[in-house]
């Protein structure tokens, strides 16, 4: 395991910290008394039992990016009555989402516990003359304690876990280590993430019985010693985030969308404005859609996007007028619409090709799309988890006439490996891959245009447009880097042997740009 | 002599099915009452209407002149000690805290709770150790002056007793009995007992209510109940300690 690997581990902990305790000290706030009525009231009970399930039925991760838009209304409709919104990214959707994941286990272990209280007890609690409040603070929540706290116990476990899926909506948590490993195939990264969050889930868990068994026998020391020990914890995980609080001139804020090529970039954009003597934060893994209206909301500061995304994404449009003027039309069009300077195209092109082995093409007699359109009946189609939602798939099935006797979705990693074991015949490759290089693959011709240019452009955020030390440290990228610059580093990554990380890739990469340039 | 409780036309309807037909009953100050009767007689629910854990379906009980309705639940009930029939001590709680668990709702300072809870455990003949014990490490018999004690300990002065010997053997039952109507005297208590035993009613009360079917079938002393009965369920019930009592003088031979 690399330096380079642990050096963002204090920032990832302690936001991972911040955010699971922040959910499960809401969701207490919430389940706890919400859990006392629902006792004392059958009426209430069933409804609320019944909600939390159903929450917990959504899958974590659906749930989490489900809370994006619903915030960007709100942020909308907040900005439309208020005049400014708030960030729908990041934290508050992460919290949201964990919040009422962690709900159904208190919420259950506290009706369990109150309703499970013996009636014996109760009656003689009343026959002391205890009122309904003193009877639930001296009699049944001490009795049911046992069983509410194996609740939250269960609650923290899940929700410390359910905060790795935070990241790709922009949340930094542990769980950056596991998608940004899964994506470029380095498991070191991904055990990182694992054995981090499952560490601290055990932890917490061990510490949150200490309390439970020292409430239980009432034994100040015990139940003491884990408050303390959760504390110190808190407070040590939590530490190094003072500096992000404390005044300093600037933070800038670097994206990234989820594959490697986005992470080396990103890190090549923080390492420059660090360089500069700035402080940057990366939100990486993010959806393609997401950063561009994270961008234009000003969540992040600036980020790596291609023009023909933005074509066919941001702008709607199916035409291909060429290179020169795609970006001329961006240039214009994205300042006037949202605001958001395009600084500079790198100089290379991460297009969406279609691509396949270089035998089975042969064997096929396939060299363009207009090959593949009348062997396509016969053939599986593999596209990346967006691909064919995208726009510019349904120009080119629709340009081609493209019939596939199968569709599937993969991770990149996996369709690259899926091609290879012939459970895809055709994959959408993306032409700055080293993967295409590496694996012989042949990226298929594209004779009727109906594939726009994806010229890499740099975005800056509206706030940013005007900002003089970002400007000039990211000065000189403009059409800086090679596709075979761009290929190598990209292959560094995602390579079996020998990987490097995003970050070393990116000072590999930018040593090039030295050399290259006068 | 005022009378401690009044029952004015008390009665109790669950659901339709009347548990307590209308009842009237006087209990004159300093009274020791035992409350007999078959299971399901009644007696639990009649009890309870006395310090208001039992709602009134109709009628009124006054203690003391004053009419329970108008007082709030909570504040009757920690001026009547209450001994269950399932003891209820409070098994997160000490014994100490048992039983100081009424002066400490009445808001006492501290140092009086301590003061009246080692007060107490002599005046049920529990040693002081036990103090700090959980109810779950004490015998039947400890767990039940526990439950007097903290009847007690707020100084009541009406005490009332469901089945309080319910689950033990002969010798403790009957040490613990003597002991109750030791305090019920020394105490100046108004008591009122719920008891299956006739014969313990017999020994320890002033007067025996009967009960059968939510009804008072008979309210006397004890001398004129054994005499004898025109109510032939009554009758019944009185035979028990009338052939035990002359079994013991037939041996020894009195
Ligand atoms: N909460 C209740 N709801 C409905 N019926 C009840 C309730 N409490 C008591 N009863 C009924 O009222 C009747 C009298 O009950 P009560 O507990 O007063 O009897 P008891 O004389 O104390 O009997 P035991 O000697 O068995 O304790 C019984 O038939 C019982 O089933
Ligand atoms: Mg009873």
């Amino acid at each position: 395991m690399n330096s380079g690997l642990l050096s963002l581990l204090p920032d990832r902990l302690a936001w991972h910290v911040v955010l699971s305790a922040s959910a499960l000290g809401l969701g207490l706030l919430i389940a706890l008394p919400l859990g006392v009525l629902a006792a004392r009231s059958p009426r209430l009970r069933w409804p609320a039992l019944a909600l939390a399930g159903l929450v917990q039925t959504i899958p974590s991760l659906a749930l989490l990016a489900l809370f994006y838009p619903l915030l960007l209304l709100l942020s909308n409709l907040a900005k439309g009555a208020f005049g400014h919104g708030f960030s729908a990214l990041g934290f508050l959707p992460s919290l949201l989402a964990l919040t009422l994941y962690s709900m159904l286990p208190i919420l259950r272990n506290t009706v369990a516990g109150l309703t499970g209280v013996e009636p014996a007890i109760v009656e003689a609690a009343r026959g002391v003359g205890m009122t309904d409040r003193q009877r639930l603070w001296r009699g049944e929540l001490p009795l049911a304690l046992p069983v509410i706290m194996a609740g939250v116990r269960t609650a923290a476990v899940w929700t410390i876990g359910a905060a790795t899926l935070s990241t790709p909506v922009g949340q930094t948590s542990l769980g950056d280590y596991i998608f940004s490993g899964l994506q470029t195939e380095n498991w070191a990264m991904v055990l990182t993430g694992c054995i981090g969050s499952a560490a601290l889930a055990m932890a917490v868990d061990q510490l949150l019985g200490l309390v439970e068994r020292g409430a239980e026998r009432r034994d100040k020391r015990i139940w003491g010693a884990g408050l303390v020990g959760l504390t110190i914890g808190l407070v040590a995980a939590v530490a190094p985030l003072a500096a992000d609080f404390a005044p300093h001139p600037s933070t800038y804020v670097i994206g990234a969308k989820n594959f490697s090529e986005q992470y080396i970039l990103a890190e090549l954009m923080a390492d420059r404005l660090e360089g500069h003597g700035a402080r940057v934060t990366r939100k990486i893994n993010l959806g393609s859609a997401v950063a561009y209206r994270a961008l234009a909301a000003g969540e992040i500061d600036a980020y790596v996007d291609y023009s023909g995304t933005l074509w066919a994404n941001v702008l709607g449009r199916t035409d291909n007028p060429g290179r020169a003027a795609v970006l001329d039309g961006l240039r214009a069009e994205l300042k006037r619409r949202d605001g958001v300077v395009l600084l500079a195209p790198l100089g290379f092109e991460n297009a969406y090709a279609l691509a396949m082995r270089r035998d089975k093409a042969q064997a096929l007699g396939i060299r363009t799309l207009a090959d593949l359109a009348a062997k396509a009946p016969d053939l599986t189609m593999g596209g990346d988890l967006e691909f064919f939602s995208r726009p510019e798939w349904a120009n080119v099935e629709r340009v081609y006439g493209l019939r596939f006797k199968a569709k599937r979705q993969f991770q990149p990693t996996f369709m690259y490996r899926a091609l290879g074991s012939g459970e895809a015949d055709v994959i959408s490759a993306f032409s700055s891959d080293g993967r295409i290089a590496a694996d012989g693959l042949v990226v298929l011709g594209d004779p009727k245009g109906a594939l726009p240019p994806y010229d890499a452009v740099l975005l800056v955020s509206p706030s940013r447009a005007n900002d003089a030390p970002l400007r000039k440290a990211l000065a000189g990228l403009d059409g800086a880097i090679t596709v075979e610059a761009m290929r190598a580093a990209n292959l560094s990554v995602d390579r079996d042997d020998h990987k490097s990380s995003p970050t070393e890739a990116a000072r590999a990469l930018e040593k090039g740009l030295r050399t290259g340039q006068p | 002599m005022t009378d401690a409780i009044v029952l004015d036309q008390v009665s109790k309807t669950y659901d339709g099915a009347a548990v307590l037909q209308p009842t009237d009953l006087f209990i004159p100050q300093g009274q020791f009452v035992a409350l007999v009767g078959g299971s399901g007689a009644g007696k639990t629910t009649l009890l309870k209407t006395i310090n208001g854990l039992v709602a009134l379906t109709a009628g009124r009980v006054r203690i003391d002149g004053a009419a329970t309705a108008d007082l709030d639940g909570p504040t009757l009930r920690r001026r009547i000690g209450y001994v269950f029939q399932e003891v209820g001590l409070f098994p997160h709680l000490t014994v100490a805290e048992n039983i100081g668990v009424v002066p400490t709702l009445l808001g006492w300072e501290p140092a009086r709770i301590a003061e009246r809870t080692t007060e107490l455990l002599a005046l049920v003949d529990l040693p002081a150790a036990l103090a700090a014990r959980r109810p779950a490490a004490l015998s039947g018999g400890q767990r039940q002056r526990v439950g007097v004690a903290r009847a007690l300990a707020a100084r009541p002065s009406i005490l009332l007793m469901d089945e309080p010997f319910g689950a033990l053997d002969s010798v403790t039952r009957v040490a613990l009995a003597d002991d109750v109507r030791r305090l019920h005297d020394q105490l100046d208590l108004t008591t009122v007992m719920v008891t299956h035993d006739i014969a313990e009613a017999a020994l320890l009360a002033d007067r025996i209510v009967v009960m059968a079917g939510g009804k008072v079938i008979a309210d006397d002393t004890p001398k004129t109940l054994l005499a004898g009965h025109a109510d032939p369920a009554v009758e019944a019930l009185m035979q028990a300690p009338r052939r035990q009592a002359a079994r013991v003088r037939e041996i020894t031979g009195e």
